[in-house]
């Protein structure tokens, strides 16, 4: 049995047609795993499928496990998994420190909430900014604050939804850098859908290349 | 003549012309109002100003309990609506139920007061059918039980009426703000941050979203201070809620009871004011609480009950408005139906052609008003779309609340006033004067259901046809109309089911010439046969109906070779 989190036998089918799997991985605490293919192919609706918020029009079979336990029917908000997208998705009526607390866990006093935001915010270099309007930050700034957003809330896995491709190229490298370190430190299995070779490269793990011919392949 | 219409100054004129139509008659009638309320109306003998108006308003004995009534069915008809509203959407935003009830919304909305009303009476009423149901298990003697619904004395059944009507209303309004947010992906982040879907919503959604959401409700606010129909088919009678209090004064044989009319008509005004300050107030003292609640971190409030009382909110207001058209539509069709059987013994279709019973006149008014009103608001809301887009002029959010203006003021306080506007022009209880009251209202739902298809219209479309040489009116009637075809139709529909519900406007602007099917209705109701109550409301609830079908099906014949005009894929 594996502590991270592992895809056992999972079939991805739309309208009758398989678009991805079956599909075994696993991937284990600190590691990066990335899934690459055409759009189109499926990705994001895989990982829709482990966030457990996948439309219904598509069917998935098989299990999720993360830290040894069945999450594959779980309500979305039980099972613990973190997930940056494209867009930042930063909470437009709240504050950059609000949507911070708002990723904390409960049942923490009112100072204590504050002090882990801003010692949050310090780290990443966005000192200061707590009160600031999300819509005021530039967005490599937003991207970090999604970032921290996600982390405050303890996730048990990453998943990435190729939160980099909307940043441009010198951006890019450095937030996919925290990002990476963010997860080693704190030992989360991550899987990343991208398109992008360098993301792959940088992630340097294993790559699953998934594509509408039903086929996967997986290099080393 | 061809060179005029190309010229494209008549389309720049109509904004403006659009305002003087739609917003001169309704000042001058709240002066028509305001001035006769402190003493002014020289057709009356009312040549000096005097506060002997109010005076009369504040020493009249039902005032007291009519002022009650309407609060208290006003106020708890507005907070219970939208609080049903947000608790239904945020319990099954994203389940298959509330995909359902979307689709159920319109013709819920499409319902009439009036026909609406009657139904919901023949449910509640000791001998109606919730009684029926209950009968068996309750009276054992075969008699229908005594209480006093509909018509209780605080106003109780109206409240009731009105959050059935309110409610989808509000739900609309909900559903169309969401579809400007990234709803879905904004649930599920927070979600996936931990929070249980009912409370992911009040705290993400509901603040971005409760911004569009304000002046339906200040909208619905008004409405229900101040309504009619609704009032006189379901609320007491003495003393009644205020603005049908107002109404008898202003239709008294005595014409000196106009005076205090019109300061009573005016006080309608503050009290909807007031009601519009405090529920302001309450929603900066909601926001205030509720900043620390947001971010506290508490990821659940309402679990798996939540969820349930969501389904059965949403199951009664549904059951119920369908129980209300079905009750109609078999009282229509009724010879003889003893308490407490559930279905009538004895059915006589007759009913429909009774001698006596005019269901033409009625009919016909309301179908040719209905459907000019629809074709005058159509053409100026597309000539000031079309002018917008041309022109890049965008209205900003005071002209919305503008267009929002006739829903915001109390009728019964401008209606008068216009009316003798339109004597002294000498144009009352002309058609013409007919149509511009209905106007007034069709005028905003059809603008509000238009602008956004317009305005998301996928602009590329139009550059394309402009580099293929297309020209603007070609381009308007031969791209954009036809494209834009479901949208236009559907706004049609929501304009002839605003108009077809109308009641105060007919009585007022037609002077009484006019009988529409509300009229009917809400006559019926007090006449007390409720084989005749039952034609006119089932009439008037389906005629609506009949109006979105053809907006659907229309479309569908004529597009049905082209698989693309079945889902706006043309907007972006």
């Amino acid at each position: 049995m594996s502590k991270g989190l592992v895809l056992d036998h999972v079939v991805l089918a739309l309208a009758g047609r398989v678009l991805i799997g079956p599909l075994d991985l696993s991937i284990a605490p600190g590691e990066v795993v990335t899934l690459m293919g055409p759009s189109g192919s499926g990705k994001s609706s895989l990982l829709a499928f482990l966030c457990g918020t996948l439309d219904p029009v598509f069917r998935c079979r098989g299990r999720v496990r993360l830290k040894d336990e069945d999450i594959t029917r779980w309500a979305p908000e039980r099972r613990r998994l973190g997930i940056l997208f494209q867009e930042d998705l930063l909470f437009p009526h709240l504050s950059v420190g609000s949507n911070l607390a708002f990723g904390l866990p409960p049942g923490l006093s009112g100072d204590e909430r504050r002090q882990r935001v801003e010692a949050a915010l310090d780290e990443a270099g966005l000192g200061g900014f707590a009160s600031r309007d999300p819509a005021t930050l530039s967005g490599g700034q937003r991207a970090r604050a999604s970032l921290l957003r996600m982390l405050l809330s303890q996730p048990h896995a990453l998943l990435l939804d190729e939160p980099f491709s909307r940043l441009d190229s010198r951006l890019r490298g450095q937030f996919r850098e925290l990002v990476f370190a963010r997860a080693r430190t704190n030992d989360l299995p991550v899987l990343m859908v991208t398109h992008d070779m360098a993301d792959a490269a940088a992630a340097g793990g294993k790559i699953v290349t998934v594509g509408q011919d039903l086929t996967f392949k997986s290099a080393e | 003549m061809k060179a005029w219409f190309q010229s494209a100054l008549w389309l720049r004129a109509m904004p403006a012309l659009t305002v003087v139509i739609f917003l001169l008659p309704v000042i001058a009638g709240l002066l028509g109002t305001l001035l006769p309320s402190f003493g002014y109306l020289p057709g009356l003998g009312g040549d000096r100003f005097s506060l002997e108006p109010w005076r009369r308003l504040l020493a009249a004995p039902e005032l007291p309990g009519a002022l009650l009534v309407s609060l208290i069915s006003g106020l708890g008809a507005t907070l219970l609506s939208f609080l049903l509203a947000i608790g239904i959407a945020a319990t099954l935003q994203g389940t298959r139920l509330f995909a359902l009830l979307r689709r159920l919304l319109a013709p819920l909305l499409a319902m009439p007061h009036a026909a609406l009303a009657l139904g919901f009476a023949f449910l509640i009423a000791p001998s109606g059918w919730l009684m029926r149901g209950f009968a068996p298990l309750l009276f054992a003697d075969g008699s229908p039980p005594a209480f006093p619904l509909p018509g209780d004395s605080l106003g109780l059944a109206l409240m009731a009426g009105m959050v059935l009507k309110e409610t989808p209303f509000l739900l609309l309004a909900i559903v169309a703000a969401l579809g400007q947010l990234p709803a879905e992906a904004m649930l599920a982040t927070s979600r996936l941050l931990g929070y249980r879907p009912a409370t992911a919503w009040l705290k993400t959604i509901l603040p971005q979203l409760y911004r569009q959401l304000r002046l339906p409700i200040y909208a619905v606010l008004a409405f229900s201070l101040s309504v009619v129909d609704m009032s006189m088919i379901l609320g007491p009678s003495t003393p009644p809620s205020l603005a049908v209090l107002l109404l008898r004064w202003f239709n008294a044989a005595d014409l000196d009871s106009i005076f205090p009319a019109t300061a009573g008509a005016a006080l309608q005004i503050l009290l909807v004011a007031a009601a519009i300050l405090l529920w302001h107030l309450g929603e900066r003292a909601v926001t205030r609480l509720g900043a620390g609640w947001l971010i506290a971190g508490r990821r659940s409030h309402l679990g798996a009950p939540g969820r349930l009382l969501g389904s059965a909110a949403a199951l009664v207001l549904a059951g119920f408005a369908s129980l209300a058209i079905l009750a109609l539509a078999i009282w229509s069709a009724t010879e003889s139906w003893r308490f407490p059987a559930l279905l009538p013994q004895a059915w006589n279709i007759g009913n429909w052609a009774r001698p006596g019973l005019d269901i033409a006149r009625p009919l016909g008014t309301s179908l040719w008003l209905g459907a000019a009103a629809t074709a005058l608001a159509l053409l100026l809301t597309l000539g000031c779309l079309e002018n917008e887009r041309r022109h890049g002029v965008h209205p900003s959010g005071r002209v919305l609340w503008l267009i929002y203006l006739p829903l915001l003021v109390p009728q019964i306080s401008f209606l008068f006033g216009a009316e003798t506007l339109f004597t002294f022009l000498g144009l009352d209880a002309s058609a013409l004067t007919l149509i511009w009251s209905h106007l007034l209202f069709v005028l905003p739902y059809v603008f509000l259901m238009l602008a956004d298809p317009w305005r998301t219209l996928d602009e590329r479309y139009i550059r394309t046809g402009l580099c293929l040489g297309a020209g603007r009116g070609r381009l308007f009637f031969a791209l954009m109309l036809p494209m834009l075809l479901r949208p236009i139709l559907v706004a049609a529909a929501v304009g002839f089911s605003v108009s077809i519900a109308l009641y105060l406007p007919t009585l007022f602007a037609g002077s009484g010439r006019f009988d529409s099917l509300t009229i009917e209705a809400v006559a019926a109701s007090a006449g007390g046969d409720r084989r005749i109550a039952g034609v006119y409301g089932f009439l008037q609830a389906t005629l609506p109906l009949a109006g979105f079908a053809v907006a659907l099906l229309l479309p569908a014949i004529v597009f049905r070779h082209r698989r693309g005009m079945h889902v706006a894929v043309h907007q972006r």
